[in-house]
């Protein structure tokens, strides 16, 4: 058991019971920071396979703004403090059971692949080539379309954010 | 002599070397140096911000024309140490309704979002804490995580101001990080790494000589991430009864008030780090104690310049301060990182001096024209200093009291 | 080193967890954030494959990278849609549990 497995058994059920409590938790507030934790998990995780660009930008951009969206969220539409009620509906054991099953299926059905059990050794130095990636993103025989796509996306998001939350003022009379 | 050259990288590696000669392997010794070197550096910098403290309230004194503290010990130097102890006796008060949680893991998350920007810059060629290849956007991730803190103690409170002001304070701070980001992408092509060492060990001439525009932009939204006046609309006392930390008494504000005093050091290393050289200087390559001198007579000047900033600037309104934000900086910002790029590409292949004096001249004519902009676009004309007539007190105007002995 | 089973397994669980939250949630904040858990168990996996990839080829691969800086994207613009829909839903009726909000039903 080296050290890396060690970190890596602690963090994975640090996240999985986060998400466990996300989806369990009563008060919509401790969900949020269940979510958080579990998003810091994540991150950590994408540390131990050598990938620190992407544990980085997961912090930035989960937990600095997407968390931050959704507690801002959460306070703008709570009518009472109320969470008195639990928060998943009458015959949750459903949804439940078909995750059991779902998660069964994936599992046997991976373990059917040839090299499940391979090991993942370190990479050999710059593992991540950020210069290489971003060229990548950039040239024209590379990703430059889905990198253009998804900047359109997140200016088509903007605007239709900004245009569905505004207030409406209402016509008087 | 090596260990006069650089006392502190000597010392922790005697003491790795001490436990390795004791039987441990070095992966231990390493984990372990690194534990105690957190802790240590961690420890260090929360003591130093009592002298921060103290430097900071002469310093404003001064600039109101009064001294600052000067009744305890030589030069008012105690007075923070008294804050401290008055901080750490009173009473915690935890109101009724609060939500336990977010309202004890607010001031951590604060105090410790800014203590983990220590561990990424490097404080001289040999002391740093770890050598991250993305260290810019971890200084921008902790940020965010500073957020979160500020977040969970307007919520955490069960106070509506506390929510009212925490809100606002986490819009004033989302949006400046934008031309934070932008003008912090302005080094990090200069010199072609994120690494804040790399990113120190490229600057021959300083980057503030190179891209003026951008550490300009970059000192401005650092000033506002810190939620230091005039920006501090968030938290001041006149304002929404001091903001976010209202309910919070005792150690848990003193958390948040020794929080935002390092931030305000952090910032100003940070902008040391990236626009003026960290702790380059002549002879700090070979010895390395003199960068560390270096580095920090530097952060003492840029951290002067925001206390001035601070005590001589009056407030800003919230929708002046997006206005500023969303209708100068960031479009400011936008333009000087294609600027540079533009122009950094053209000059690659020739000499330095051309390039840089390209890219020094490009950017001072962005910051004038930017400045003629905005001064169009400005709706109230101010008067010219000087130019109306003030009513000066003289002795036929004075009013005496009769009876005070005091002759007309 | 670390078992690459280990990482699917990991992903396949947090994928399972979000997928009960959707379906079984009332609030539909609550059914987002459990999206949000979904797409970070899909990010797991890629992430693990780039690995995996980049260790038998020698070199990093940049197409995995790629399609993980995607799903990041797609996942930001789609929590600010999603929940710009969610308070756009509360100012009309109220309330944002999802069982509700029945207007369209027959």
């Amino acid at each position: 058991m080296s050290g890396l497995q060690v970190v890596f058994l602690i963090v994975a059920i640090v996240t999985l019971f986060s998400g466990l409590m996300v989806v369990a938790s009563r008060k919509m507030m401790h969900s949020a920071l269940w979510l958080i934790l579990s998003l810091l998990g994540v991150a950590i995780l994408f540390g131990t396979l050598q990938a620190g660009f992407f544990a980085i930008v997961q912090i930035l951009v989960y937990i600095g703004a997407i968390s931050i969206l959704i507690i801002f969220t959460l306070m703008l539409t709570r009518r009472v403090m109320d969470d008195d009620h639990p928060g998943v509906i009458k015959g949750w054991w459903l949804p439940a059971l078909m995750a059991v099953i779902l998660f069964g299926l994936l599992a046997g059905f991976m373990a059917t692949w040839d090299n499940f059990q391979a090991m993942l050794n370190e990479l050999p130095a710059n593992p991540e080539n950020l210069a290489g990636f971003g060229a990548a993103l950039v040239d024209p025989a590379g990703y430059v379309i889905p990198f253009e796509v998804a900047s359109v996306l997140l200016l088509a998001a903007l605007v239709g954010a900004i245009y569905i939350a505004a207030e409406r003022k209402e016509k008087a009379g | 002599m090596s260990f006069w050259r650089d006392p502190i990288v000597f010392l922790i590696n005697w003491a790795k070397g001490l436990l390795d000669g004791i039987g441990w392997g070095p992966g231990w010794a390493t984990t372990v140096g690194f534990v105690i070197g957190a802790f240590v550096l961690a420890a260090g910098a929360m003591f130093f911000v009592v002298f921060l403290i103290w430097y900071e309230r002469k310093l404003i004194g001064r600039f109101q024309d009064r001294f600052g503290p000067n009744r305890l010990g030589p030069f008012g130097l105690f007075q923070p140490l008294a804050d401290m102890l008055k901080i750490f006796t009173k009473e915690l008060i935890t109101p009724v309704g609060v939500d336990w949680v977010a309202y004890n893991l607010a001031p951590v998350l604060s105090v410790s979002a800014v203590l983990m920007m220590w561990a990424v810059t490097p404080f001289s060629k040999t002391f740093f804490g770890v050598n991250i290849s993305v260290g810019i956007l971890f200084l921008i991730a902790i940020g965010g995580l500073g957020e979160l803190g500020i977040l969970l103690a307007g919520w955490g409170s069960n106070n509506k101001y506390a929510l009212v002001g925490a809100l606002r304070a986490i819009a004033q701070l989302i949006s400046y990080e934008v031309p934070f980001v932008l003008s912090a992408l302005v080094p990090v092509m200069l010199s072609g790494s994120m690494s804040l060492v790399d990113i120190v060990e490229a600057q021959q001439p300083w980057y503030i000589v190179v891209a003026p525009a951008a550490a300009f932009i970059f000192f401005i939204a650092s000033v506002a991430e810190t939620g230091r006046a005039p920006f501090d609309l968030a938290e001041a006392e006149s304002e929404i009864v001091a903001g976010y930390n209202v309910e919070y008494s005792g150690l848990k504000f003193g958390m948040f008030f020794v929080g935002e005093f390092l931030h305000a050091f952090t910032a100003s290393f940070i902008f040391v780090t990236v626009f003026l050289g960290g702790w380059r200087g002549p002879f700090a390559d070979e010895i390395p104690v003199l960068g560390l001198a270096y580095f920090f007579i530097k952060t003492f000047i840029v951290y002067f310049a925001l206390i001035l900033f601070r005590g001589t600037n009056p407030r800003f309104r919230i929708d002046q301060m997006m206005d500023l934000n969303w209708k100068v900086l960031t479009p400011l910002a936008l333009v000087v990182i294609m600027a540079v790029a533009l122009v950094n590409s053209l000059f690659a292949s020739s000499a330095d001096w051309l390039r840089i004096s390209a890219l020094l001249a490009v950017n001072l004519v962005i910051v004038f024209a930017a400045e003629r902009l905005v001064r169009r676009g400005v709706k109230t004309t101010r008067p010219e200093v000087g130019s109306r007539q003030r009513p000066v007190a003289s002795p036929d105007n004075v009013f005496i009291q009769p009876g005070s002995g005091v002759k007309g | 080193m670390i078992p690459l089973s280990w990482y699917l397994i990991a992903a396949a669980a947090l994928f399972c967890i979000g997928l009960f939250g959707v379906l079984s949630r009332k609030n539909a904040v609550s059914i987002l954030m459990s999206i949000e858990l979904m797409l970070n168990a899909v990010n797991i996996n890629l992430v693990a494959f780039w690995h995996y990839h980049s260790q038998i080829q020698g070199v990093s691969q940049v197409a995995p990278q790629v399609f993980v800086a995607m799903v990041f994207i797609i996942a930001a613009a789609e929590v600010a849609v999603g929940l710009a829909l969610i308070i756009s839903a509360y100012k009309r009726r109220e309330t944002s549990v999802v069982d509700e909000m029945t207007l369209l039903k027959g």
